[in-house]
């Protein structure tokens, strides 16, 4: 029965979880927007929200086995591949980040959070009313 | 929890940014300043912005790697009657160039403005999360 209702949840704690690293994500890239040389980085979403949920990463960094190996970038906990954006106009200064675009996905990321909570207090409703009957 | 560490990165954006305005105003007060305490005419100061790892998870702040001082050449201005006046009758001014520092302070409070924007986008999204199951 906990199985269960795991199972329901599943979904939207990992999608809560993987919309929270990529806010997180694009929060750094709009923080250096100013940056030399910084590269904007993103997730592609629906992929790592399918390799999260088939517990099969889409990771393809490097292993490591020993505390002195230097991990490839990328790697994380959420098992998401970190991707570089492809700059539209970059700035002579290295700096890849367009300001609009992360704008626009900073907003977009927090609506999809928020809307997945909704849901997911819709589901805890629905449960409550089927267990209290 | 991931959320957290927005408000992490957007505050060192803000550190960095409010002394990026901090040189600015330094700059543009002393643009006139023909003397300092050394002697010297002043020299327009530059932030030099470093990307930082707050977490091994790949997201990184911003960090003020350093201050340096502006490399342009100095403005000689002829004012002979000045008593900071070279043989030639030449004095050396500051090489502040006023008009990129106004720039450099209305990029520096917008970019302030875009950090406090995301704090407060993060505070509502952790707001939202301690109502599930309510």
């Amino acid at each position: 029965m906990i199985s269960k209702l795991d199972d329901a949840l599943q979904f939207h704690q990992t999608a809560l979880t993987m919309r929270g690293y990529r806010q997180q994500l694009l929060a750094s890239n709009i923080a250096n927007a100013d940056t030399p040389n910084f590269k904007a980085r993103d997730i592609d979403f629906s992929s790592a929200l399918q390799g999260a949920l088939s517990s099969r990463p889409t990771n393809t960094g490097l292993a490591v086995t020993s505390p002195r190996h230097i991990g490839s970038s990328g790697e994380n906990t959420t098992g998401a591949r970190v991707l570089y954006r492809t700059p539209v106009q970059p700035s002579i200064d290295g700096n890849t980040v367009n300001m609009d675009v992360e704008r626009t996905q900073f907003a977009e990321n927090a609506i999809h959070y928020e809307a997945n909570l909704t849901l997911l207090n819709g589901q805890i409703r629905f449960m409550m009313a089927a267990i209290q009957g | 929890m991931s959320l957290f560490n927005v408000f992490d990165i957007a505050g060192s954006a803000m550190a960095a940014q409010s002394q990026r305005l901090n040189v600015v105003a330094s700059n543009l007060s002393n643009a006139d300043s023909a003397t300092s305490s050394n002697g010297q005419p002043y020299r327009a100061k530059q932030v030099v912005f470093s990307a930082t790892q707050i977490n091994p998870q790949g997201a990184s702040g911003v960090r003020v790697a350093g201050v340096i001082d502006d490399p342009t050449p100095m403005k000689m201005v002829y004012e002979p009657q000045h008593p900071l006046a070279n043989a030639q009758g030449y004095v050396t001014m500051p090489n502040v160039n006023v008009v990129g520092e106004m720039v450099n302070m209305i990029s520096a409070s917008r970019s302030y403005q875009n950090n406090v924007d995301m704090m407060n986008t993060a505070k509502s999204m952790l707001l939202k999360v301690l109502t599930i199951g309510q």
